[in-house]
């Protein structure tokens, strides 16, 4: 860092976007789900049809106040929908049903730590809205402003959509990161989403300011959109904070205004939006009444959470005895953790060694694969078994690396890869004891010196035995079997 | 509170109606004599008076999470004006510009 | 025996019980009936009578093999054109839906058609349910059949006017600020606003959502109540429909009011025309040697019902309409941007009234005007709903006009917005309140000769006893149902 930036400080909220993974959609009882033929998931209500009327979806309520007390935060005794007003061809109503003075959900908070420390950051409120439809833009190299006309299909209009606003807490992009990730860990945890950014399950939006330290006003608000992976997030935020710093530096005027981001380019630039296209004329939606969640629901959502990423993170820490980095790569991501977890449990020695082997070993394969660690064809019990077979002396580690390739390959138990792969350890004394003599007779050099003290030379003595079985004779027997002959 | 010209073309925008000049200042007039009427209410003191948005006295009205069975492609898209590639057809689209 | 067209619903139900008459026969008289008097009075925009008669046959064998689907099975109703028919063309009275086919029906027609009730066509209305006289309408005007120089009332004219003429015994109207009540008490019929969540508005087309509710434009209470009950219930396509069992309302209807208190408006003593008022006075008289005992009733916030109605009914209406955009379905006009196309099509589509008030609601909920507007027009609506409950402290019925004037000539009000809205001065606090109301033939103004309707308005869901007051005084006063009552078309 230059002495320049620490003149500033950045202030960052994040807007999220979740698409609830219901079976039917927000308002009707049209499938929900991703891609297929277009508009052949659609019905009158989705369409925005004449006379159709929404009736909202009981699971998508409880979802969001599910995410809602998962990020802590209060149900409201009352909650009213509204509808939002504005034109666009992708919205069939021309009005979007959401949410705006009574959200279900508010005043939460949820814990990051980095390198930068441990610290909260607000949520704002969450709520409930629907998606839109999609359009492509034909001509014009698909982008909208150049495009010759556009192309509707419906079969995402409708989707339960959950808005998730932070309070402007977060202070550098490495922050954002750590906020989306916990986000991401949580909500998939609580299995209400997809939470997959590349297909747009999950949606971030950021609004970013820069003021010079100590301020009191805030900077102008730009806020960033089309980010589709939490690294864009980090690229789109560095991006966006030294744009902001630069022209501060310059002793330009910052606007408050929306940017898009480039993911390409990694640049943002100005989407030169008109103020009045804001005036959303909202108001209480009139074919929905307000909702008052019995606190017996409540509390029956509450009791049913999940553990929360942070409270995962120093149990992880405290059970297994496992290092920051460790339980960072394991919990930052809630099946990563279950796996590990159901690992853990297969296995009756000491949790580290299983770790050692998902890390060192395991991601490895994974990477090269490109493959997350819940989609491996290893299950966690085989994984636990594979360090089991190493602790009972039937493989070596060097043997178990083989093993765990040929598991990783078709998902067969280690048991079965070791007798395909004719690695089973030779443990039976009598196999092993014939080479030993073998071995002692060969090499009467280095036998004498065993014998007169010099134990370093047993490790060439078991070097030899090894080669003569193949690497199949138990190190551990042939050690000790040599140390008993020659003492 | 009174309604003016240049508020008359900014709904105008909102509403996405294209009016004439003459339909602009017509219904200008319009507004004013309407919006005049409603002013014995406006200066009604209504503090601590709650709005009633619903005519019901129903709380939590919601529907199980059931698929039902959606309108064929064919059905969905039979009143469109233009298709294409069996989506809705529409004009260039224009970012929000009112 | 009376003319097929004239007779009641629950009259053509018992001739078909006995064998007396079949629906083909039922239906046959009536399409003529229509085909003989259309033209004249504009009443349907789209008729079906082809499937009518299709329908009729179905209902005639149904009931030959003893499987009638209801006591009213194979007798015919129309239905305004703001309910969504499946494979009938519906526009609610735009050129903006010029075209439009829906793929689906509303409940009221899904339940009307499970009862047997064969369909004989989509009448006219006001565009969008926009309007007391039918004028607004995209298509055609609809003439009173009283007297065809004058308008029926809207919005549910075109079902009124059927109704009135002896074209159908029964039509669905919609009612969001008087638009069913207006017109029966214009054209003689009973009318009926069922408390809000009492019909299933799903497939109705919204003009306000807060205060739109269907009922049944009939000749007599008795087939009122019958409609009613054919279609009332709870419908899971609408979360704003009440859950509560709907009362019995046929079963009972004979009760008398003999104990009943029934209010009168002490701000609306003296409202009304000349002659609207002389009926009505003499109509208050009767209910109470029927029995029941009128109390004067204050009713303060009812003054600032009609502003407080044309800030709320714009303003839902401006963002119900917002889908009226050229996209999906409807007119389109082209042009080389969505913004140009959807602004055109709109302008072309849309008629003067509807542009007006989609202005007006838009204008009442932008920035910086909502709390000055439409806020302050929802607490009025609390201001009516308390005066109103406080009153049925001490009555169980309050009794009003329910237009202030008879039927007006057509074109004396197309100019001046104001005035027209004047005309549900005595119905738009029901709908505010989510209340119900009747309108009941009174008999005929002692100046202009013209029918005059009595209201009846009842706490929410307690239908039953507006029902049997009703009954009481139409079978007391023996108007409707003897050929005075008829308009002699």
């Amino acid at each position: 860092m230059t002495q320049v930036q620490d003149l500033y400080e950045t202030t960052v909220g994040l807007e999220i976007h979740v698409e609830l993974s219901t079976a039917s959609k927000m308002f009707c009882g049209c499938r929900v789900s991703f891609g297929g033929d277009p508009n052949t998931r659609t019905c009158p209500v989705c369409l925005g049809m004449p006379g159709s009327l929404p009736v909202p979806n009981e699971k998508a309520i409880e979802f969001t106040m599910k995410i809602g007390l998962a990020l802590g935060c209060k149900i409201a005794e009352h909650s009213l929908f509204h509808r939002k007003n504005y034109f666009y061809p992708d919205m069939p109503k021309n009005y979007q049903i959401s949410q705006y003075d009574s959200p279900l959900c508010h005043e939460g908070a949820v814990e990051i730590s980095g390198d930068w420390g441990t610290h909260k950051v607000g949520i704002t409120r969450v709520h409930l809205e629907e998606d839109t439809g999609k359009s492509i833009h034909i001509g014009g190299g698909g982008r909208i402003a150049d495009s010759d006309y556009s192309l509707e299909d419906f079969n995402r209009a409708g989707t339960p959509l959950v808005e998730i606003v932070s309070e402007p807490d977060i202070r550098s992009a490495d922050e954002a990161r750590a906020f989306v990730t916990d986000l991401r860990a949580t909500i998939e945890a609580l299995g209400v989403s997809d939470v997959r950014m590349e297909e747009g399950s999950m949606r971030v939006d950021a609004n970013v300011s820069v003021r010079l330290k100590g301020a009191k006003e805030f900077g102008a608000k730009v806020e960033v959109k089309n980010m589709n992976s939490i690294r864009s997030v980090v690229r789109a935020l560095e991006y966006e904070e030294e744009r902001q710093r630069k022209a501060l530096d310059a002793g330009e005027m910052l606007v408050q205004e929306t940017r898009h981001f480039d993911e390409k380019t990694g640049v943002t630039s100005s989407m030169r939006t008109k103020e009045y296209a804001f005036d959303y004329r909202y108001f209480p939606e009139p074919d929905m009444v307000p909702f008052e969640p019995a606190e017996t629901w409540v509390g029956s959502i509450r009791e049913s959470l999940p553990e929360r990423p942070a409270a995962r993170r120093a149990r992880f820490a405290e059970e297994y005895g496992l290092g920051a980095k460790d339980v960072e790569v394991l919990t930052s991501s809630f099946k990563a953790a279950q796996w590990f977890e159901a690992a853990a449990a297969a296995y009756p020695g000491d949790a580290k060694k299983v770790v050692n082997w998902i890390i060192a070993d395991l991601f490895g394969l994974l990477n090269e694969a490109g493959l997350e660690l819940w989609e491996s064809k290893i299950a966690p019990s085989q994984l636990a078994n594979l360090v089991t077979l190493i602790d009972s002396g039937k493989i070596s580690g060097k043997q178990a690396k083989l093993v765990l390739g040929g598991m990783f390959e078709t998902g067969n138990d280690p048991e079965k890869v070791v007798a395909e792969k004719g690695l089973e350890q030779v443990s039976d004394a009598g196999a092993i004891e014939a080479v030993v003599d073998e071995v002692i007779a060969e090499n009467a050099d280095a036998a004498g010196k065993v014998r007169s003290g010099n134990l370093g030379t047993i490790g060439f003595l078991v070097g030899q035995v090894m080669k003569k079985s193949k690497g199949k004779a138990n190190p551990q027997m042939v050690n000790e079997l040599l140390r008993r002959k020659l003492s | 509170m009174s309604i003016d010209r240049k508020a008359v073309d900014h709904v105008a925008r909102l509403a996405r109606l294209d009016l004439s000049e003459v339909e602009l200042d017509v219904m200008l007039t319009e507004l004013q004599e309407i919006l005049g009427h409603a002013e014995q209410i406006q200066a009604l003191d209504l503090d601590g008076v709650e709005p009633m948005s619903h005519s019901v006295p129903m709380v939590n009205s919601m529907r199980p999470d059931e698929v039902k069975l959606s309108l064929t492609q064919e059905e969905a898209l039979a009143n469109a004006p233009e298709v294409e590639d069996h989506r809705f057809k529409v004009p260039r689209i224009m970012e929000d510009e009112g | 025996m009376t003319d097929l067209h004239w007779m009641s619903a629950l009259e053509l139900a018992d001739a078909l019980d006995a064998k007396d008459v079949s629906s083909r026969e039922i239906t046959e008289a009536l399409v003529a009936r229509g085909d003989a008097l259309e033209e004249r009075l504009g009443t349907f925009l789209h008729r079906t009578s082809e499937r009518a008669l299709e329908e009729a046959d179905a209902a005639d064998a149904r009931r030959s093999a003893g499987e009638a689907k209801s006591r009213f099975d194979g007798i015919p109703v129309a239905y305004k054109d703001l309910f969504v028919t499946k494979g009938v063309p519906t526009t609610s009275g735009s050129k903006i839906l010029k075209g439009f086919v829906p793929p689906y029906d509303a409940t009221v027609v899904a339940r009307s058609d499970a009862a047997g009730l064969p369909m004989l066509g989509k009448t006219n209305m006001d565009e969008f349910a926009m309007g007391s006289s039918t004028e607004n309408s995209g298509y055609q005007k609809t003439r009173n059949p009283w007297d065809t120089e004058r308008v029926p009332g809207g919005s549910s004219g075109g079902s009124a006017a059927a109704v009135a003429a002896g074209m159908t015994p029964w039509a669905w109207g919609t009612d969001t600020g008087g638009s069913i009540r207006q017109p029966a008490s214009l054209c003689s019929l009973v009318g009926v606003k069922p408390t809000y969540g009492y019909v299933s508005r799903y497939g109705m087309i919204a003009f306000a959502s807060s205060l739109d509710q269907a009922g049944p434009l009939t000749r007599t209470v008795a087939d009122a109540a019958a409609l009613l009950e054919i279609a009332a219930g709870h419908d899971a396509m609408d979360s704003t429909s009440i859950r509560d069992e709907r009362p019995a309302l046929l079963d009972g209807i004979d009760g008398g009011i003999e104990g009943l208190r029934i209010g009168v408006v002490k701000e609306f003593v003296g409202g009304g025309s000349d002659g609207v008022r002389a009926v009505t006075d003499e109509a208050y008289a009767r209910l109470e040697k029927l029995g029941a005992t009128l109390v004067e009733v204050s009713l303060p916030s009812f003054q600032h019902g009609i502003p407080a109605y044309y800030l709320v009914a714009p303003a839902e209406c401006s963002s119900n309409l917002a889908r009226f955009d050229g996209v999906r379905y409807g007119a389109r006009v082209e042009a080389d941007d969505i913004i140009k196309m959807t602004s055109r099509t709109r302008s072309e589509g849309f008629g003067a009234e509807v542009k007006r008030r989609i202005m007006l609601g838009t204008y009442a909920l932008s920035a910086g005007y909502y709390d000055a507007y439409y806020g302050k027009a929802q607490k009025v609506r609390t201001l009516i709903t308390q005066d109103l409950a406080k009153a049925y402290e001490k009555v169980d019925l309050i009794a009003t006009p329910s237009s202030p004037t008879t039927a007006f000539k057509i074109g004396e009000r197309t100019d001046d917005p104001l005035a027209m809205y004047l005309s549900d001065i005595f119905t738009v606090p029901v709908n505010l309140a989510g209340n119900a109301g009747i309108s009941v033939p009174a008999g005929l103004a002692p100046d202009d000769g013209l029918p005059v309707g009595l209201q009846l308005i009842a706490k929410s869901l307690d239908e039953p006893t507006m029902f049997k007051a009703a009954y009481a005084f139409e079978q007391d006063l023996g108007f409707a149902t003897s050929p005075e009552g008829r308009a002699s078309i």
